[in-house]
């Protein structure tokens, strides 16, 4: 058994080796090491809290049981999932954090005497209050978890759900989170804690229904955000100060990443919160539209074009990842690199379904990092680019964000892909993108659209180059 | 008068907060995905709670209705913090540079 001030010690400085596990993250060669300070981290948390609580009970075995179980079904899910199901995998886990949270805010609420926070029915109010929170955001975070989990897997229609009288309901059930928890907190009756419970599960999931498929970067940020506030607040009823240092971290990288996802589609937050987007609009305008000239291609056209460029400029989306074509994608380029074209990928800031998903899968195809662009990086070069190979994206390309202050996406910043001699653009159909809107870009004299599954295109020109 | 030991905490989760803000700011976008899997597995620190929690019962009666949703979050915070560093792992492991020799 060691004292508690030595315990404290050493949650500090797992505190401190979660920051240096971010911190590693600012470039890909530190990212391991960091990966490696983050693992030592937790190891210390664990063992101390073990060495803490000292006598070694029956009740030990169990807890290594317990531990094992979850980490086998951990580490099994770590090397079975495949880089495209990045997102669901990430929203699952969320899902769990939340759950914990839950549990141990349960488990504190009916046994308050393990964690010298009072007695049932008398437990200190700070504590209690804590309590509240952390139990409520972790509800909202599984909940909402689950929900992306769903959206994302497919399982569940990634269009949003909306109905009538939405954001009042919701509102009305925030407020009464609000005035529950007070309740709760002055009363101190258990079935105010379940109620609390209850209507936070409730809130999670309807405040994710309306939410669309290619929103849900901003969704999963979100919900990692939370899952770092509900640590948190378990964090300071068990005051932990590993728990409320990650709980700290976590939270305000959830919400950076929000920030940054909101940006990239120039929106606010609350109008990504509140939903529907994509849903209404397509209705009134599509019907009314004339049937603009197409120039569509196959792939000797494409492979011809690249042939006689001299550089080329890969822009990846959503649809390469449904596809799986990051692989073909690759051998595609080093075919083009064989015959010294000049090849790099640009990357917008919400291509895919949570930030960096792109970035991973092209890792993932084995291309280096240092030929892979963001938005910022990039933009200028396109002027001088020959080719411009569009595969899954869509609105991220749309020159209307800059052009037609009508458009929804109108501020939007997107790649420049129309300044390049030629556009190749592989995509199924000439459906609109996510936002419901046309893209002008299929109709511009330099674009060629080649229709088609974007894997087996790619292999395609592969072929013919 | 002497402070609330609240206050300390409240210190630390501010200064945190802060800490967290400039440290993610630095994060290179392409690995954004990454840094959701690595801070998933450490907000899964709470499984210190769950531990507490799980050993609170009484030798005689081990699972009681308080010990066992402890038991419950050790299982649930284990799966994300073994899946949460090895998917990290695995993703870092991904990342290469430009070979110098180029066939």
């Amino acid at each position: 058994m060691i004292s508690a001030n030595l315990s404290a010690i050493f949650y500090l400085i797992s505190g401190v080796l979660f920051i240096l596990a971010l911190r590693g993250l600012s470039s890909p060669e530190t990212a391991r090491q960091g990966n490696f300070f983050g693992i030592i981290g937790m190891v210390i948390a664990i063992t101390v809290t073990f060495l803490s609580i000292g006598s070694f009970s029956t009740g030990f075995a169990y807890v290594l049981i317990f531990l094992l179980i979850g980490g086998l079904i951990g580490a099994f899910i770590a090397y079975k999932i495949p880089m495209t199901a990045m997102p669901e995998l990430v929203a699952g886990f969320h899902s769990l954090v939340g759950l914990a949270a839950v549990f141990v805010a349960i488990s504190a609420f009916l046994n308050p005497e393990a964690f010298n926070l009072g007695s049932p029915g008398d437990i200190k109010l700070g504590s209690l209050i804590e309590m509240s929170i952390g139990a409520a955001v972790g509800a909202i975070t599984f909940s909402g978890s689950i929900i992306a989990f769903l959206k994302l897997q497919g399982i569940m229609s990634g269009s949003p759900i909306t109905f009538k009288g939405q954001h009042p309901l919701n509102a009305l059930i925030l407020i009464s989170i609000v005035v529950v928890t007070y309740l709760l907190c002055s009363t101190q009756s258990s079935s105010l804690f379940w109620i609390l419970l209850a209507i936070s599960f409730l809130i999670g999931f309807l405040l994710i229904i309306p939410i669309g498929g290619a929103d849900m970067p901003v969704v999963i940020s979100m919900l990692n955000s939370y899952s770092g506030w509900a640590a948190a607040g378990i964090g300071f009823t068990l005051e932990n100060t590993a728990l409320i240092i990650t709980g700290a971290l976590v939270g305000s990288s959830g919400a950076i990443l929000s920030y940054i996802m909101c940006k990239g589609m120039n929106r606010s937050f609350f109008n990504v919160i509140l939903g529907g987007f994509g849903a209404i609009e397509q209705s009134g305008s599509s019907g009314s539209k004339e049937q603009r000239p197409v120039k569509s291609g196959n792939a000797e056209d494409a492979a011809f074009l690249m042939k006689n460029a001299s550089s080329v400029i890969i822009v990846p989306g959503y649809g390469m990842a449904v596809a799986q074509a990051q692989h073909a994608l690759r051998e595609m380029v080093d075919t083009l690199k064989k015959n010294d074209i000049k090849v790099s990928y640009a990357i917008h800031p919400v291509a895919g379904r949570m930030p960096g998903h792109m970035n991973v899968l092209l890792a993932e195809a084995n291309v280096p990092y240092d030929e892979v662009f963001e938005l910022e990086e990039i933009n200028n070069n396109f002027a001088n680019a020959d080719v411009a190979f569009v595969i899954g994206a869509n609105d991220v390309t749309n020159p209307a964000a800059k052009t037609d202050p009508q458009s929804p996406i109108y501020g939007m910043p997107v790649l420049d892909v129309e300044k390049c001699k030629s556009v190749l653009f592989v995509k199924r159909s000439l459906s609109p993108g996510y936002a419901g809107i046309d893209n002008d870009l299929f109709y511009k004299e330099n674009t060629l659209m080649l229709f088609a599954d974007a894997k087996k295109m790619t292999e395609n020109i592969t072929k013919n180059l | 008068m002497e402070i609330d030991p609240f206050i300390f905490r409240l210190s630390i989760f501010m200064l945190s907060i802060f800490i967290g803000y400039y440290v993610v700011w630095s994060v290179t976008p392409s690995l954004h995905t990454p840094l959701m899997s690595v801070t998933n597995a450490i907000s899964s620190v709470i499984i210190v709670g769950a531990i507490i929690a799980g050993l609170a019962g009484n030798t005689e009666n081990i699972f009681n209705n308080s010990s066992i949703f402890g038991f419950l979050a050790i299982s649930l915070a284990a799966i994300n913090i073994f899946g949460g560093f090895l998917v990290t792992q695995r993703m870092l492991a991904m990342y290469k540079k430009k070979k110098k020799d180029k066939q």
